[in-house]
């Protein structure tokens, strides 16, 4: 076999090289300068090797390796985008080696210089590399099939079929019979592009795989714009509502609020939407599921527009509600017991429902309030909530099931400088007791206040009292946006589409060639063919028995499939 | 959801077959190796007898399957569901999925030259997954409660299933065209030459490993879609660059970079043959390792 000319030479093709094709990528082939950086070849020249090392299929398979190399470290270390808490901690505990990390962006891997140049590259090879192919694979759609090679027992597949005279004579009793006439029209009803060249025949068939593959690698390139493309115009906010209250889709309407680099509040749709309930399902039957959740949903009134119809639906996980321009999720939910704070003088100074971060899957609940107004002086609370409060054996409180049975509020209480006014942003869920001085709870003298639905409690040194009224459900949102979203899924099922085509159309040429005593069959694969033997065969089967024409069986003197006669398949 | 019990009974009775079938793996995978290495002796008529050892062999493996199988299915019926929602009933399933179409392909294709290869392989995964990732049957958890667990998982399954014996294939392909192997004078060598002379040629298993790799990769492509847009609807986006993305989509690099080195001269045959490999090991890391200790959102191995 030779394969002097092959660039890409997988081992079916190598017989190609016989015959030049246009669709060929001769990219590899072309003679790269001997030595790149010696002063004849000039900058020109010097930019011509680049591009073509660049846009060679090794460069390719190298980039693909790096590129998969590169993302590892993505998922060793915390990432900034998918894991900011993570990143947060890695600095606490290793500072040192945090701010090497960050250096080397090991925290924003996927969006890291190296990272992307990587990328970049391989999708500039791969610009370079499938544009001049299909300007190749155009022209090669209108061309003629090839001329039909001279010596076709060189080709992966031959077989030649002797016949006496007789036979002959018999099998083309008629014009319409003859051989090449018969083989012709076969080969046509097989979708093979056919052409008579005289005492030979030469087909071809599979132009579908070349464009499937250039499909694929054209809508990878469409993928890559259109996630960017999201990326730039797409938002995400977060929102918790409790049972009763209302989201406007506005930028105050957010609890938290990210948007892409490009983004614009007209982007916003008018919308508002009322939670009007929250129900979950723990597992109460199954012994070894005990108190596993089985469903959440959060009960929704939505309206579009300022005077739409109002609308009922529910968000569950896995089941967003869709909105205009906007997607809400339900990313998470808890208890918001409703506490009412009056002063020594009988003042309220806070009412309401007060979010709960649940703690773990009993939903032992975290709340902090802070009432820097209260009088004589502000103080703030510490406070847990148990759904179904029990001790543990240590004689500490807990949870012991996620459900509402045993609904309890602890507290304890601290008095100092808040720090509120001090202008620095404070996290809601967390209170800095750094300087403030516990009057109940811990190791204070004063227990921690213990309360359950519908009692009031007096709190120490004068604070005055606190009341659980009830408890209410909230439900985390998650409302978001990509514009993008439906082409990024369209280019990717457009690149899967060119990927089954590629892989599984079979690319190959047949020639029938009339010899004086009979016919030869060959054909030549481009890339992976299973059935190319076969083709051979059953081409040859037909050719040398035409019923019609009630021949004897043909006598076959010469089966070759050079170097896989003994395979087994 | 709130209906369903949980049939503890037919779990166990689930375990029982699985652990039938890891016994029977374990005979199939002795009576292979016995096989082969009766292939090795210098006694033609060793060799030749040796037929019959194979035979029994697949027939055993075969026995082992539908245990196998019977016990996947007992799995699913007891929670009322599909057999994957955690590492154990994932292994469990996989594992039977590998072996069944091993099976299904030997009717079309000579891939003989495997079968103790995959029959450890399962023993191993099952032994893993009885000792390692056990867990007791459970309802699912509300993230994983969509269709999208069906088509995802299903066709994750199959791409590896077919990676697999692509790799094991590239495994015998690289045992077969290795220097050492083909020009060694020591008898291991010789013994490895006369074993390997009994299955098909080389380039015949390294084009048949290439054929299931790109099955593979459409299924893993597949995969990768569906779970972007299961990633949608679960997660609020398509991608996030979570630790199980990280490796999905290394994979599918890895495998890309496969396809292309098959193409180009100088890294078609032996370092194809590495990639494919190396391909599997990842698909082998993504599972375990990931899966186990790496932080990432696919935390449903059920595993405290
Ligand atoms: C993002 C980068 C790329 C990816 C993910 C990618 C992926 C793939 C995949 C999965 C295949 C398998 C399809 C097949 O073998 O028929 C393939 C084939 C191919 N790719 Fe790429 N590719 C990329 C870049 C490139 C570049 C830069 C070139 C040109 C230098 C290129 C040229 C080819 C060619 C010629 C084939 C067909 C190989 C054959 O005949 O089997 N690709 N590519």
């Amino acid at each position: 076999m030779d394969s002097s000319q092959q660039s890409e030479s997988s081992p079916e093709s190598n017989a190609e090289s016989t015959q030049t094709t246009g669709t060929e990528l001769s990219r590899d082939a072309q003679q790269a300068p001997s030595a790149p950086n010696s002063p004849s070849i000039g900058i020109l020249g010097w930019l011509r090797w680049t591009w073509r090392q660049l846009t060679s299929m090794r460069t390719a398979l190298i980039l693909l390796l790096l590129l998969a190399a590169a993302a590892i470290p993505g998922s060793v270390y915390p990432q900034r985008s998918a894991d900011p808490n993570g990143v947060t901690q890695f600095f606490q505990q290793q500072p040192d080696l945090a701010g090497w990390l960050d250096k080397a962006q090991l925290f924003d891997v996927y969006s890291s210089t190296w990272f992307s140049s990587i990328y970049l590259l391989l999708f500039i090879s791969l610009i370079g590399c499938v544009v001049p192919r299909t300007l190749v694979h155009a022209k090669a759609l209108v061309a003629k099939p090839v001329p039909t090679p001279t010596n076709l027992s060189r080709m992966p597949a031959h077989k030649e079929t002797v016949l006496g005279d007789k036979k002959l004579a018999k099998l083309e009793s008629s014009k319409k019979a003859d051989l090449l006439h018969r083989g012709f029209e076969r080969l046509k009803r097989q979708g093979y592009r056919v052409e008579r060249q005289g005492d030979s025949i030469s087909a071809e068939r599979g132009y579908l795989r070349e464009t499937g593959n250039l499909v694929f690698h054209v809508a990878l390139i469409g993928v890559l714009f259109a996630v960017g493309f999201g990326g730039a115009y797409s938002y995400s906010g977060q929102r918790v509502l409790v049972v009763g209250d209302t989201f406007v889709n506005n930028l105050a309407g957010y609890d938290s609020f990210s948007p892409g680099p490009f983004f614009n509040q007209s982007e916003l749709a008018p919308f508002r939407m009322t939670l009007t309930d929250f129900q979950s399902d723990f597992d109460i039957r199954n012994k070894t599921n005990l108190n596993t959740p089985l469903d959440f949903r959060a009960y929704v009134t939505s309206q579009v527009g300022m005077d739409g119809t109002p609308k009922k639906s529910v968000i569950r996980v896995n089941y967003p509600l869709e909105m205009p321009n906007a997607s809400v999720y339900l990313t998470g939910n808890g208890f918001a017991p409703v506490l009412t704070f009056k002063d020594a003088s009988g003042k309220v100074s806070f009412s309401g429902p007060v979010i709960y971060l649940p703690q773990d899957d009993k939903y032992t609940s975290l709340g902090v309030i802070k009432l820097p107004d209260a009088k004589p002086k502000q103080f703030g609370v510490i406070s847990f909530f148990y759904p179904a409060a029990g001790k543990l054996p240590s004689g500490a409180l807990t949870s012991v099931s996620p459900i509402a049975v045993n609904p309890m509020v602890t507290m304890s209480v601290y008095i100092g400088n808040l720090g509120l006014d001090s202008g620095v942003p404070q996290n809601v869920f967390t209170l800095n007791v750094h300087g403030l001085k516990q009057v109940a709870g811990g190791k204070a003298k004063t227990k921690g206040v213990e309360l359950r639905v519908g009692e009031t409690k007096t709190l120490p040194g004068g604070l005055g009292t606190v009341k659980f009224e009830t408890f209410k459900r909230f439900a985390s949102l998650d409302i978001s946006y990509n514009p993008a979203q439906g082409w990024v899924l369209f280019f990717a099922l457009l690149s899967l589409a060119g990927l089954i085509t590629s892989f599984l159309v079979p690319r190959r040429r047949v020639w029938i060639r009339r010899t004086a005593n009979g016919f030869e069959v060959a054909a030549l694969a481009r890339g992976d063919d299973p059935l190319l033997e076969k083709v051979v065969e059953d081409l040859s089967a037909f050719l040398g028995s035409k019923k019609s024409a009630k021949a004897p069986k043909a006598q076959t003197t010469k089966a070759k499939t050079p170097g896989k006669k003994k395979d087994k398949e | 959801m709130t209906g369903i019990v949980l049939n503890e009974e037919l779990s166990r009775t689930s375990l029982i077959f699985i652990y039938a079938a890891m016994a029977f793996y374990t005979v199939a995978f002795i009576t292979f190796v016995w096989h082969l290495t009766r292939l090795s002796s210098e006694k033609k008529k060793i060799r030749k007898s040796a037929d019959a050892l194979e035979k029994a062999g697949l027939w055993i493996l075969g026995i082992a399957a539908a245990t196998h199988g019977a016990g996947v299915v007992m799995r699913g019926i007891s929670a009322s569901r599909v057999p994957w929602a955690n590492m154990y009933e994932f292994s469990i399933s996989g594992s039977f999925i590998i072996v069944a179409i091993f099976l299904c392909a030997l009717v079309v294709r000579d891939i003989r030259v495997i079968a103790a290869f995959v029959s450890a392989f399962a023993l191993l995964v099952l032994g893993a997954a009885t000792t390692l990732f056990y867990v007791q049957v459970k309802t699912l958890m509300p993230a994983l409660q969509s269709y999208w667990l069906v088509i995802h998982v299903t066709v994750a399954v199959l791409a590896t299933s077919f990676f697999f014996i692509a790799a094991a294939l590239s495994i015998a392909f690289l045992f077969a065209q290795a220097k050492w192997v083909k020009n060694g004078k020591g008898n291991i060598t010789k013994l490895i030459r006369r074993v390997l002379s009994v299955f098909p040629k080389p380039k015949k298993m390294e084009r048949l490993s290439y054929r299931f790799n790109v099955i593979g990769m459409i299924l893993w492509t597949f995969t990768l879609i569906a779970g972007a847009i299961w990633a949608q609807k679960a997660w609020h986006r398509f991608w996030g660059w979570d630790t199980k993305e990280v490796w999905t989509f290394i994979i599918w690099t890895i495998y890309a970079g496969y396809a292309h080195a098959r193409a180009t001269r100088g890294w078609d045959g032996a370092r194809a043959a590495w990639l494919s490999v190396v391909g599997f090991v990842a698909v082998l890391f993504n599972f375990t390792i990931v899966n186990l200790f790496f932080k990432g959102l696919h935390v449903y191995s059920g595993l405290k």
